[in-house]
């Protein structure tokens, strides 16, 4: 210890002092701060660019993902469409059978009702037709009937029981 | 370009100069060979080991006795610069290696020890009892060797951190040196200022961090080339470095920092008060230690590395030189390794303290 002190030089002391707090602030100022930023900076750089990469596949992962789902969805779409379409057709198809069906049902019912009257009419043109032809007949048959008295009573009272029976 | 070249030229003189240092070991025992030398040797060998731990105020290379017997020293002379009732600024050539008085402004300085002392013109030293001067010492601010180096270094680093930063505004990536260096920034940042310190507040550590563990890793570096740099063998450098540990740890710590040390949460009442003084003490012990350590170390490396080396001139034989060489050589690789692994561990154990300043934590 004491060789220790003995050896202490002032003088190494002063100028070890100085010359080293001004090498620390010089090199700071000149070396080690560019250096450390300029490294900082590199290390940043590569850091960003790996992120940004990954990044990018990511976006890749999903662009691929979304075309994927596009088609499919497409392709559920042109599905569904073609079963509308399917059913549009059977639809319309099944109506078209029930209006038809109908429609000729409402023509049957009309020619039927139709039918009905001309018959209805044919028959009462029949009943006219045979009731003139039978009052002419009569007519003759009266005619010839009445010359006698006996058989225009008899006439009178077989119509008349006949109209009873009418 | 200009930086590019600083740095070559500063590798180029470091490399001329480990070979002008090697001849400077081959020449010596070449002038120690004599028998009647012999006793002599060891003690020689200590001082000079004794004389590398010490700062010196030349850039001194190496020394040789020529043929009249005369010591010839190989280097350039540094300034001195005193305060003694003024600035008083001279070169250092004036103590001719501290064999002459240097005279100053009328005033007279005599070197003993690698220290300055004043003296009178014949450069009479009186010592007390235990033989040390009681000269006063002026106060000195020389431009010594290991101010030289730590000048050097710094200026190694700034225009080599200054090139490198500039390459990051045209490319992300490093180029050059940078490539080298980045790996070591990023290993302080992620493996030591991050765990530690924690990702809210290791920033504005990071200047001091960084700079720490360059400047003793380059510096250790250089006290194992042959120019015989020392710089983190000097207890002042340590202390510096420490030092700005502690007022960094000390004026940047949370309220947490000091309720730990002054009223310690969840111990009993009666302790708290006995742990206070303990934790006031170890907030000075803990840059100490980082102080000691580093100091220790490299002195400790220094002093056995040129320990072996000695022995090489010592042994003198065929099988005994080599063998220090071995070791020499092995003991090079492994203080490599503390060169790197003091700085790592001054910077971590920093980033520790300035982790315990700013943690935040509700519960203990």
């Amino acid at each position: 210890m004491d060789k220790l002190i003995n050896d202490f030089s002032l003088g190494l002391f002063v100028w070890m002092g100085v010359l080293f707090v001004l090498l620390v602030l010089l090199l700071k100022k000149f070396a080690w701060g560019p250096i450390l930023e300029a490294v900082n900076n590199r290390e940043e750089g590569i850091k960003s660019a790996l992120a940004s990469a990954e990044e990018a596949k990511k976006e890749l992962q999903n662009l691929t993902a979304d075309n994927a789902n596009l088609i499919k969805e497409a392709r559920a779409e042109r599905d569904a469409m073609l079963k509308d379409a399917r059913e549009i057709k059977e639809k319309m198809i099944s109506e078209a059978k029930d209006e038809a069906k109908e429609e000729a049902t409402k023509m049957i019912e009309l020619a039927k009702t139709s039918i009905e009257q001309e018959k209805q009419s044919a028959l009462a043109h029949l009943k006219k037709e045979v009731g003139e032809l039978s009052i002419t007949i009569a007519q003759a048959v009266v005619k010839k009937e009445l010359s006698s008295q006996e058989e225009q009573i008899k006439l009178v009272e077989g119509m008349l029981k006949d109209v009873t029976l009418n | 370009m200009r930086s590019k070249f600083s740095i070559k030229s500063i590798t180029f003189l470091l490399f001329l100069v480990s070979f002008v240092a090697v001849a400077q070991h081959n020449g010596q025992s070449d002038a120690k060979n004599l028998p009647k030398e012999e006793k002599d040797l060891k003690t020689s060998i200590k001082e000079y080991i004794d004389h590398h731990l010490l700062d010196s105020y030349d850039f001194g290379l190496f020394s040789y006795k020529n043929d009249e017997g005369k010591k010839i020293h190989i280097g350039a002379p540094l300034p001195v610069i005193l305060w003694d009732g003024g600035l008083k600024v001279f070169s250092s050539s004036k103590f001719h290696y501290g064999e002459t008085v240097a005279e100053v402004d009328g005033s007279y300085y005599k070197m003993y020890h690698n220290k300055i002392y004043k003296t009178d013109a014949t450069g009479a030293i009186s010592y007390d009892a235990e033989h040390h001067p009681t000269n006063t010492k002026p106060l000195d601010f020389s431009i010594t060797k290991n101010v030289v180096f730590i000048f050097l270094v710094a200026l190694l680093m700034f225009f080599m951190f200054k090139k490198m930063a500039k390459n990051y505004k045209n490319n992300p990536l490093p180029k050059g040196v940078g490539r080298f260096l980045e790996p070591i920034i990023l290993y302080i940042r992620d493996d030591i200022a991050i765990p530690n310190i924690g990702a809210k507040h290791y920033k504005k550590y990071m200047s001091y961090l960084l700079t720490v563990f360059f400047f003793v890793w380059i510096i250790n570096l250089l006290g194992l080339t042959p120019l015989g740099v020392n710089v983190t063998n000097n207890i002042a450098v340590t202390f510096v470095l420490s030092l700005i540990t502690f007022l960094l740890t000390t004026f940047t710590a949370n309220k947490n920092y000091w309720g730990h040390i002054f009223w310690m949460p969840g111990v009993p009442k009666l302790m708290r008060i006995v742990l206070a003084p303990i934790e006031v003490l170890g907030m000075f012990i803990k840059p100490f230690s980082l102080m000691i350590r580093l100091y220790a170390n490299i002195t400790a490396g220094h002093i056995v590395l040129m320990s072996i080396i000695g022995l090489m001139f010592i042994f003198k034989s065929w099988i005994g030189s080599p063998l220090s060489f071995g070791l020499a050589f092995a003991l090079s690789l492994l203080e490599l390794l503390v060169a790197a692994l003091q700085a790592y561990i001054f910077t971590m154990l920093s980033a520790l303290y300035f982790g315990s300043a700013v943690e935040e934590h509700d519960d203990h």
